[in-house]
């Protein structure tokens, strides 16, 4: 079966400088890949690549063995959800937040409703449904956001660092949470990470970006070695 | 103190028995302010928008122009206003001069560059990363711009009540495009002016008490909108 996600030969320009050169990345469905990197690896500039917000210079995206920026960017952006490193909440109500994207996939508001308090209920956040987004704290935003990408039952998911701005307990649970969400949903998901503790909840498939390019791909034991969870400040990339 | 009590004094009475020159002015003067507002609105809202999320050549020109026609002289557009309107002008034809309508399009080119300054500034505290985000949630280019207008409505109710601040306050371009003419073009920044060239003190304090009260209660309705939102 041919990937979900498949890019070839991909290179992203910014300012006049090369920022992203791909040469080839392939995700299968249901696969969760983790992208670790240091800051200014391009890591960022992937995910919103994959999720057809930054064309590339050169090569191709396919998603779902179509090939993207053909004008069908629309189309294949309703059939994914990207969470961002801050939560990134609409100025409306928690609810609205979860219902007006499905609204605008063309989702009937009923089934945007039973959706949006499925979701918010699965993430622990049932009862905020009628509060501001304004007045949520960071963990409950971010729960928002992630409830959020998870009522529009995405096809592929891209998660851009989604935990970093949270304290630790926060992101243990929600870390948690999200890889319990993942293996039910067998959702083939790219997965932006600093914090490689976050890496076992989620999955064990690595891919190691520095300077803009694929440098490393296989199984954490693979990259991190066996006891990488012991090892904080181990920086792969650095070998 | 003396003649602006009076002048107070008049105002009310003036209201209170409804006097037609009054209310004609006093009408007249929301008709052609909050249309001008409406028509400023239509412009300078999608003006602001394009130069808030497009890049061209020249883009910091236009925007430098803009910003520029936020501080435009109301007699200098009156001028301009006159020149393109009076009988020998490009478009005399139309037979616009000393009518509401020249009183209209003169505060619309007072209100419009204001409308999209302030439009422009709005859209561009939005935060980039949630234009990117609201791209990713499946919005199309209409979702877009009217979620990215919703969570600039701040700031975009803010230019509404500057823009209608610009109008309902000028004189020069009414006087110049109005003429001025009593029952047809006269409004109550003009009217004021005249009622002080005639040395009737009280009278221009009462016109001007009710400009001050009607100007009031149009920016209070706004502010409340824009204040409602701010809760949401």
């Amino acid at each position: 079966m041919n990937p979900v996600i498949a890019a070839h030969n991909l290179k992203v320009v910014r300012g006049g400088k090369l920022i992203l050169r791909v040469d080839e990345l392939a995700v299968e469905k249901g696969q969760v890949l983790a992208v670790v990197g240091p800051n200014g690896a391009g890591k960022t500039c992937l995910l919103h690549t994959l999720a057809l917000l930054e064309p590339p210079a050169s090569g191709t995206v396919r998603l779902f063995d179509v090939d993207a920026f053909n004008g069908n960017q629309l189309a294949l952006r309703r059939r994914m959800a990207l969470v961002f490193q801050e939560p990134l909440l609409l100025d409306t109500t928690v609810k609205r937040n979860i219902t007006l994207p499905l609204r605008m996939r063309g989702i009937s508001g009923r089934e945007a409703n039973a959706r949006s308090d499925r979701w918010l209920h699965r993430f622990g956040i049932g009862s905020l449904s009628a509060r501001s987004a304004r007045a949520l704290s960071g963990g409950e935003a971010q729960r928002t956001s992630l409830a959020r990408a998870f009522a529009m039952e995405p096809e592929i998911l891209l998660l851009d660092e989604p935990f970093t701005a949270l304290d630790y307990p926060t992101r243990k649970s929600l870390v948690d949470e999200l890889g319990e969400v993942l293996k039910e949903m067998n959702l083939t998901t790219v997965f932006v990470t600093h914090d490689y503790s976050e890496i076992p909840p989620l999955t064990e498939q690595v891919a190691v970006l520095f300077d803009g390019r694929i440098v490393k791909r296989g199984s954490s034991r693979e990259i991190f070695g066996e006891d990488f969870l012991k090892k904080k400040s181990y920086a792969p990339w650095e070998t | 103190m003396e003649v602006i009590w009076q002048g107070m004094v008049e105002a009310g009475r003036l209201l209170a028995t409804l006097d037609a020159d009054v209310i004609h002015i006093t009408l007249r003067t929301l008709q052609v302010s909050v249309t001008a507002t409406l028509i400023s609105i239509l412009i300078g809202i999608p003006a602001g928008t394009a130069l808030a999320l497009t890049n061209f050549w020249g883009r910091n020109f236009v925007v430098s122009v803009v910003n520029f026609g936020m501080g435009l002289p109301p007699v200098v557009v009156g001028l301009i206003t006159w020149l393109l309107l009076a009988r020998y002008g490009p478009l005399g034809a139309l037979s616009l001069l000393y009518t509401p309508t020249a009183i209209v399009i003169a505060q619309a080119i007072i209100a419009s560059p204001i409308v999209a300054g302030f439009s422009l500034a709005a859209l561009q505290s939005v935060n980039p990363k949630l234009r990117l985000q609201i791209l990713s949630l499946g919005a199309n280019r209409f979702q877009y711009f009217l979620l990215l207008l919703w969570e600039a409505r701040l700031g975009i109710l803010a230019a509404i009540i500057a823009g209608f601040g610009g109008v309902i306050s000028e004189v020069g371009a009414s006087m110049m495009v109005g003429g001025n003419i009593r029952g047809y073009t006269r409004v109550l920044t003009t009217a004021t002016v005249l009622e002080v060239s005639k040395g009737k003190f009280e009278l221009a304090t009462a016109l001007s008490v009710i400009l001050l009260v009607l100007s009031f209660f149009v920016t209070a309705s706004l502010s409340y909108l824009q204040q409602r939102g701010r809760r949401a």
